[in-house]
């Protein structure tokens, strides 16, 4: 017979993981949750969530590095800031909830589910044009989310074209984005991001 | 007359078409000038903080700056994702120092001070506020009568900021529903979520909550809902016929932009204000040109 633990020890926690958090701008006063749950009430996607807004900030505290990476719920996240504006610690929680997103994004594996695909082809098509043509994010996001996802597209984007309000062969753009990409390569593998994790499961170094 | 800077967004460039043809011509019709601020760049919206925020940041504040170089009036941004993704840059580089730092180096790579002096403002606001009440209702010729309005405020503009109304009681899309001639509803989902990027990313859930508000928008009797966003404006409109299918619920009902509105009761053209360009017509008891 084949055991498996289903108790978290001590061991595999990862103590550091709050103070991680509570360094990026927006996890700060993560320290000041009391637990009272008004961010998951407060919620209007808490019931799709498989760890609620409470629970996450709960359980970065305590450590649950791997859980909290591997949850869905910061990609359900709509970023409605709901949750932000009614705590009463004041705990940006909307923040954290990116945060864990882009910890998430470095050191899990959520390229599978779709979301963050669609975030990562957002970014792609502004890096190249600096603007974002919607026509083409559409194509990107129903050739990301499968064939039913695509029918059921096509009247949306029949009545839109009808409307003056999809131009298939029109792209949005800068006329000079070049000048966007020399900023932005400045701060390029230098940003808030710590350059490379270590992979999921293994014990992170953090860096001072 | 008043000028202001003109951050249009991509969204408004594609979808939002009818929302940045009616933003023009209420503003023209007030003698406001809206000067698009030159080779600006998408604002970095939601995915930018999901994957690198200080890019996003950086994003944001290369159009801010672009502003600050033109003349540094207020920049108005129509599209409440831009809105926010501008104001909140301004806000986490004036907190954090180390976010000033790099999108100084950022954009000092491309000469472009960044001061963090300009305004950035939503047309609802400008309106209710610099333009005011009392001068709306002289621009007013074609009053919106017995046309019933759900006042849809969406996320971006009321929080985490306050600065367009109060995030628990906002009243200034109401207030500009009564000036159009029109009767706000009741509509106590004014400002829960539309679903934002989830009717994309994760249907399911996302198509729940726009069901959530045409249901609630239906229930109160509205004959329109009105919105300050091109993403709530999409996803309260485009997935009706489906929502009808799924849920077996009459959930049709016209969406509109609050400008739209306001540019009726100016007794603009309806082609002037993209109405055309709805997927559901509002059927008005008032047609252009007086009383039926």
């Amino acid at each position: 017979m084949k055991l498996i633990k289903v108790v978290k020890y001590e061991e595999s926690l990862d103590p550091k993981f709050a103070e991680r958090v509570a360094a990026e701008p927006g996890g700060e006063r993560i320290w000041d949750c009391i637990q009272c749950g008004t961010c998951s009430a407060i919620c209007p996607v808490s019931l799709y969530m498989d760890l609620t807004p409470r629970r996450i900030v709960g359980m970065i505290r305590a450590g649950f590095r791997d859980e909290v990476l591997d949850a869905i719920s910061p990609w359900i996240c709509t970023s409605c800031y709901a949750c932000t504006v009614e705590c009463p610690e004041e705990i940006r929680i909307t923040d954290i909830m990116y945060i864990v997103k882009r910890m998430a994004m470095r050191e899990s594996g959520h390229h599978r589910f779709v979301v963050p695909a669609i975030e990562e082809a957002f970014i792609e098509m502004v890096r190249k044009n600096g603007r974002l043509t919607e026509s083409r994010m559409g194509l990107r996001v129903a050739g990301k989310s499968g064939l039913r996802y695509a029918l059921a597209m096509v009247p949306i984007a029949w009545k839109l074209m009808r409307r003056g309000r999809l131009r298939l062969l029109h792209a949005e753009r800068m006329e000079n984005p070049e000048s966007l990409r020399v900023a932005l390569a400045a701060i390029e593998n230098h940003g808030s991001s710590p350059a490379r994790v270590p992979a999921r499961g293994s014990r992170p170094v953090v860096e001072a | 007359m008043r000028e202001y800077l003109y951050f249009p967004g991509c969204s408004l460039k594609g979808a939002g078409a009818p929302y940045e043809k009616s933003l023009l011509a209420v503003f023209r019709a007030l003698d406001l000038t809206l000067t698009e601020i030159p080779d600006w760049n998408c604002c970095g919206a939601t995915a930018y903080l999901s994957v690198d925020a200080d890019m996003g940041i950086v994003l944001a504040a290369r159009n801010l700056a672009l502003a600050e170089r033109a003349d540094g009036r207020d920049v108005v941004a129509p599209c409440s994702g831009c809105f926010l993704a501008l104001s909140k840059a301004k806000a986490m580089i004036a907190e954090y120092p180390e976010v000033r730092t790099k999108v100084e180096e950022a954009l000092g790579r491309v000469d472009l001070p960044y001061r963090g002096h300009v305004a950035v403002r939503h047309p609802l606001e400008v309106l209710s506020t610099d333009v005011g009440p009392e001068r709306l209702r002289k621009v007013v010729t074609r009053p919106l009568k017995d046309f019933r309005v759900a006042p849809y405020y969406g996320c971006a503009i009321l929080r985490p900021y306050d600065t367009v109304d109060d995030a628990h009681t906002p009243h200034v899309l109401e207030d500009l529903i009564r000036i159009s001639g029109a009767t706000p509803v009741d509509y106590p989902n004014k400002a829960r979520c539309c679903g934002g990027m989830l009717t994309t990313g994760v249907q399911s859930v996302g198509l729940r909550l726009v069901e959530i508000l045409l249901e609630s928008a239906k229930e109160a009797d509205a004959d329109a809902i009105v919105t300050t966003c091109p993403l709530c404006q999409y996803n309260l409109e485009v997935y009706q016929d489906r929502l009808c299918k799924t849920t077996r619920k009459d959930l049709r009902i016209p969406v509109m932009y609050f400008t739209q509105m306001l540019g009726l009761a100016f007794g603009l053209d309806d082609h002037a204000l993209g109405i055309d360009q709805l997927f559901r017509v509002p059927v008005l008891t008032v047609p252009a040109g007086g009383r039926r």
